[in-house]
């Protein structure tokens, strides 16, 4: 690795001080999992990494039933997903957060990492947007928020500013009869970048037997994760029969903008996005029945 | 370049400090600095876990660690893993079922098994593969590896 420097500050304050200093020759560490290799490949031309992790407000954790839940950016998966509660609360979160890379990724990777590293790819984003998560930014005018759906601005590109750090990530409360899921496609069984993924989050009224609303979310499909209204919008006030999902993963399919890679080509992409859809509304209808 | 950082940690028990610079990664530092070679850089970049170590109870890979986020830390190594007299269950097991031909990814794999027996210590063959998925072998196929990993599983519950 070209020769860079560390630091390790202890407040929100100090960090947004030296972000602000440094501007974009510092970049921040949470994990490292992907900005480590980004440095020592040679992708990133910075001159300092700011370790943030000894700040306490991006290592919070908490849910509780009348605010919600809060995860620090920093907050590595393997917490997250051991966390019993939350993981009761939002079985959707943890599909994401226990397929991100292997055992030693998700003892390092962040939801903060995932979402500023802002890869079209990145498998926590859609189930992110689709559970309303807001981003809670520091900087040095202040804190202000922005819904995830806006965060990421292009590959590898997101909201922030000079002097900026993403703080945490803060849900709504889980709603009663509500369930969420996310699925990705891969050729492998694990450690695989995804070809697409689907990210979808549901409320059933107190019968259990109409949608109240819905939210549909992708990755690997469009420069950014995106969020298609129209897709949660058809499903709401439907019994989600057969005719109203047919309808959400049209209109899934018609949002969805790929590129061909190595990973597959458009047209095989826009199919997955079909099945995925149909896959994960039926798990999280599922889960919002139990 | 940038100044030296002088590292304070605990490494298999033992206060260890070591002087490293701000870019050197943690399995640069137990490479190069402290002369600890078990650990070993298949990748480079996280995929292979040639590199994995146990940083705070946790198996991470030591390239993706920078070497100055160790300072106050406590880390096991491959190093660790016997004790003086005797190799450790895992070690045995790998040996005598042969789950190693160049022996690159082995000290990789004996942490994570090492890791996966602490949270899980009777894991199924499926789970046992899941948590190895972040190690890569060139060798063996896999297969004398999940047996050696699933034989020491046993090994240790009949103790
Ligand atoms: C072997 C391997 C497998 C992987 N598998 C997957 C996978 O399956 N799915 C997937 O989605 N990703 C995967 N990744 C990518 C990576 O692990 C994830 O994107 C992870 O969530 C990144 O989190 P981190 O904490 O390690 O981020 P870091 O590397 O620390 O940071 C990532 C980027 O975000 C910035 N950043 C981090 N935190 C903040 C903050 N609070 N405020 C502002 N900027 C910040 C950093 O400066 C950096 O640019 C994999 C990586 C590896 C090496
Ligand atoms: S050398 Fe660290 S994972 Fe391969
Ligand atoms: S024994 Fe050679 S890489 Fe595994």
């Amino acid at each position: 690795m070209k020769d860079i420097t560390y630091a390790a500050p202890r407040t929100l304050a100090e960090t947004t001080a030296l972000l602000n200093d440094k501007g974009d020759r510092a970049r921040i560490l949470a994990g490292g999992t992907d900005v480590i290799v980004q440095v020592r490949e040679g992708r990133r031309d910075i001159d300092a990494l700011v370790d943030i992790k000894r700040v306490p407000e991006v290592n919070e954790l908490s849910y509780d039933p009348a605010k919600g839940l809060v995860i620090g950016a920093a907050v590595p998966c393997c917490l997250i997903y051991e966390n019993v509660v939350i993981a009761k609360a939002y079985p959707g979160l943890i599909d994401a957060v226990s397929l991100i890379g292997g055992i030693q990724i998700q003892s390092r990777a962040s939801l903060g990492g995932n979402l500023c590293n802002a890869s079209p790819a990145a498998d926590a984003i859609p189930v992110l947007i689709a559970l309303e998560g807001v981003c809670d930014i520091a900087g040095p005018k202040g804190i202000r928020s922005v819904p995830v759906e806006q965060f990421c601005t292009g590959p590898g590109k997101n909201q922030l500013q000079r002097g900026e750090i993403l703080v945490r990530l803060r849900f709504p409360s889980k709603k009663a009869a509500s369930g969420a899921a996310y699925l990705r496609f891969i050729p492998r069984n694990e450690m695989d970048i995804a070809v697409v993924g689907v990210g979808v989050a549901i409320q059933l009224n107190a019968a259990k037997a109409k949608c109240l609303a819905a939210r549909i979310a992708l990755a690997a499909v469009a420069p950014t994760p995106l969020l298609v209204a129209d897709a949660g919008a058809a499903l709401v006030g439907t019994t989600l029969d057969e005719t109203a999902i047919t309808k959400a993963a049209n209109l899934a399919q018609a949002a969805a903008k790929p590129i061909s890679d190595m990973r597959g080509d458009a047209e095989y992409r826009k199919h997955l996005v079909g099945v995925l859809v149909r896959r994960a509304l039926a798990i999280a209808i599922e889960r919002a029945k139990q | 370049m940038s100044k030296k950082l002088h590292i304070t940690c605990t490494i298999n028990g033992n206060a260890t400090e070591f002087l490293c610079e701000p870019r050197n990664s943690l399995l640069e530092a137990l490479r190069d600095e402290l002369k600890m070679t078990g650990a070993k850089e298949g990748c480079n970049n996280g995929n292979c876990g040639s590199c994995n170590v146990i940083l705070d109870g946790r198996l991470v890979n030591s390239c993706l660690v920078m070497a100055a986020e160790v300072e106050g830390r406590s880390l096991t190594t491959i190093e660790g893993v016997a004790n003086k007299e005797s190799l450790h269950p895992i070690q045995k097991c790998f040996l005598e079922g042969a789950a190693l031909q160049c022996g690159i990814c082995t000290p990789g794999f004996i942490m994570a098994t090492k890791a996966l027996l602490e949270k899980n210590p009777h894991p199924t063959e499926h789970e046992a593969r899941h948590f190895l998925a972040g190690n890569l072998c060139r060798c063996t196929g896999y297969d004398k590896i999940i047996r050696a990993v699933l034989e020491s599983a046993e090994c240790a519950g009949k103790k």
